[in-house]
């Protein structure tokens, strides 16, 4: 059954071949797109027609490689533009609202607790149209009744953010949340006995004992951001992210600008994780 | 305190009473708006609508039982069976594919799978297929594809449980010549509990809500409920009947949840952490 216990053979053969069936499953799809962006083929298919690096730097007629790509290349740069926002929208926030359940006392807690965890029960599509809608309901009353028409409640870019926002920030909370847990207040006691303001203990103290963590859910909102793809879905204006921009080329048929891009993203994710995995251990 | 209460009204509370009270308007022959329940009606008036909307609640249920099946003996490998030193490794290596978008593992997917795609172009090779099959656009794909997405949200929180379980209960029950399935179910199981339905929550919330990988795998007899949300919304415009079939959802992802946490006494904070 475990380590410690005598197994027969067959057993542990058959476990290990189903552990390694299972990784094939897991990484077959990711490896095939990785290849095909390499494939000097105008389709991505096989057969294997020789390496090239074309479908990254080329810029031909009949062959436009992601590197000179308008439209993907304005959809990253939106998808980034988003990310940084979310990420800096939802780390300052969410670290708020960690502070706040842990170490305040006060009424509705427990039910605001539950508001702030209903982002992980609530469908993304349903986050989605729920601000959509919540926005044209505003923007509409701020037009009949003052006559002013604001930018902000149309869907496009900053509705993008706020959408993304509302649910980033509990994913922040809950991971700032479970740092600041571990920590010993009678460190901030000491050093209110010392002399220092109440500002001063968390900006030294609280928050350096949190930085990690911080570091971390800024990294995981910065991707969950830039991934985003059900939420955006219905707040997106004119400026396309990445993600609603590529789904829209995958349905209507690919090219092998896909695997390039995909390939350029699944380097970049992979890098982001093993670092953020890798200081995460150093500092535990 | 007022920015994190600014968040939850304005982002959360706000929007879902919107959503509610758009789902009991309805534009009137004369075209003024009017209180009616008629969004609702009209859902179990059209056979398509209810359909869609049961269909997707089975298969949702049907993808979270696969995705633990899959994932039980994986996480038990992991924490109990694997050299120690592989351990690590291993997490990282089941952990990393999914920083990837899920659009690009879709997209990877539909290159292997399609009619033109890499499974098809091996087949006829070794001579086993004659013409290439179309394996793409059919339900079974789409809970492949959907299995294949949600795995990690099933795989993480087994691990972990099974991480706080005994060895020595095991070694125990096997002195006392407890076969293999009453290991499995007398004891690894109940006490993998809270992990599998934390587990089993996330991921049947994220297939429910899913749009992606039904409308890329599933292609047009796919019939998620979501897509019909996005139809109201994008292509009839009729946002009011979108938002009585998003509240509907709604309800019935809180419902299913609900009976969850009930049926194993669990509570959702505790689910959480």
């Amino acid at each position: 059954m475990i380590r410690t216990l005598p197994t027969s053979k067959t057993y542990n053969r058959l476990f290990k071949f189903y552990v390694i069936l299972y990784f094939i499953f897991l990484f077959a799809p990711l490896l095939v797109t990785c290849v095909l962006a390499f494939n000097d083929s105008q389709f991505p298919s096989l057969p294997w027609k020789g390496f090239t690096l074309e479908w990254f730097t080329a810029n031909l007629p009949q062959r436009v490689g992601i590197f000179n790509d308008r439209i993907n290349l304005d959809s990253i740069w939106v998808s980034f533009r988003v990310a940084f926002f979310v990420t800096l929208l939802s780390t300052v926030i969410g670290t708020c609202g960690a502070f706040l359940f842990e170490q305040e006392d006060f009424r509705f807690k427990q039910l605001l607790y539950f508001l702030m965890l209903a982002p992980l029960v609530i469908p993304g599509v349903i986050l989605g149209i729920s601000i959509l809608l919540l926005s044209n309901t505003l923007g509409t009353y701020f037009e009949t009744s003052w006559g002013v028409d604001i930018d902000l409640f149309r869907p496009g870019f900053w509705l993008v953010v706020l959408g993304q926002f509302s649910f980033i920030a509990t994913l922040v909370t809950l991971v700032v949340s479970a740092r600041l847990k571990k920590f010993d207040r009678t460190l901030e006691e000491a050093a209110l006995n010392l002399g220092a303001n109440r500002f001063e203990v968390i900006w030294h103290i609280t928050l350096k004992f949190l930085r990690p963590a911080i570091f971390g859910a800024a990294a995981l909102a910065f991707l969950m951001s830039f991934e985003n793809f059900n939420t955006t879905l219905f707040l997106v204006g004119h400026e396309a992210t990445l993600p609603i921009n590529l789904y829209l080329q995958v349905r209507d048929g690919s090219t092998p600008v896909i695997n390039a891009i995909s390939f350029l993203l699944i380097v970049g994710t992979s890098m982001l994780a093993l670092a953020n995995l890798y200081f995460s251990r150093k500092s535990e | 305190m007022s920015p994190v209460l600014l968040w939850l009204v304005l982002m959360i509370v706000l929007p879902q009473i919107d959503l509610l009270v758009m789902s009991f308007r309805f534009e009137a022959d004369d075209g003024k708006m009017i209180w009616s329940f008629s969004n609702y009606l009209q859902f179990f008036e059209e056979p398509i609508y209810w359909l869609t909307f049961v269909r997707t609640a089975i298969y949702s249920i049907l993808v979270t039982f696969l995705t633990f099946v899959i994932a039980l003996p994986l996480a038990f490998y992991i924490t109990k069976v694997v050299a120690p030193k592989f351990q690590g490794f291993l997490l990282v290596l089941i952990l990393l594919p999914f920083w990837v978008s899920e659009l690009v593992r879709v997209y990877g997917w539909m290159i292997l799978l399609r009619e033109s795609g890499v499974i098809n172009h091996f087949l006829i090779k070794t001579g086993i297929l004659h013409q290439p099959v179309e394996m793409l656009y059919k339900d079974s794909t789409m809970i492949l594809g959907l299995v294949y997405t949600s795995m990690l949200f099933m795989v993480v929180p087994i691990v972990s449980v099974l991480e706080s379980l005994d060895n020595s209960l095991i070694e125990a029950a096997y002195d006392l010549g407890a076969n293999m399935w009453s290991i499995l179910f007398k004891i690894i199981i109940p006490h993998a509990t809270p992990g599998i339905v934390s587990g089993a929550i996330v991921v049947f919330m994220l297939t429910l809500g899913n749009y992606l990988t039904p409308n890329l795998m599933g292609g047009k007899n796919s019939l998620w409920f979501t897509e019909q949300i996005y139809n109201q919304f994008i292509a009839s415009f009729n946002w009011n009947q979108g938002s009585a079939f998003g509240f509907l959802l709604l309800l019935l992802s809180s419902l299913i949840v609900w009976i969850g946490l009930k049926l194993t006494r669990q509570n959702l904070k505790k689910v959480v952490q």
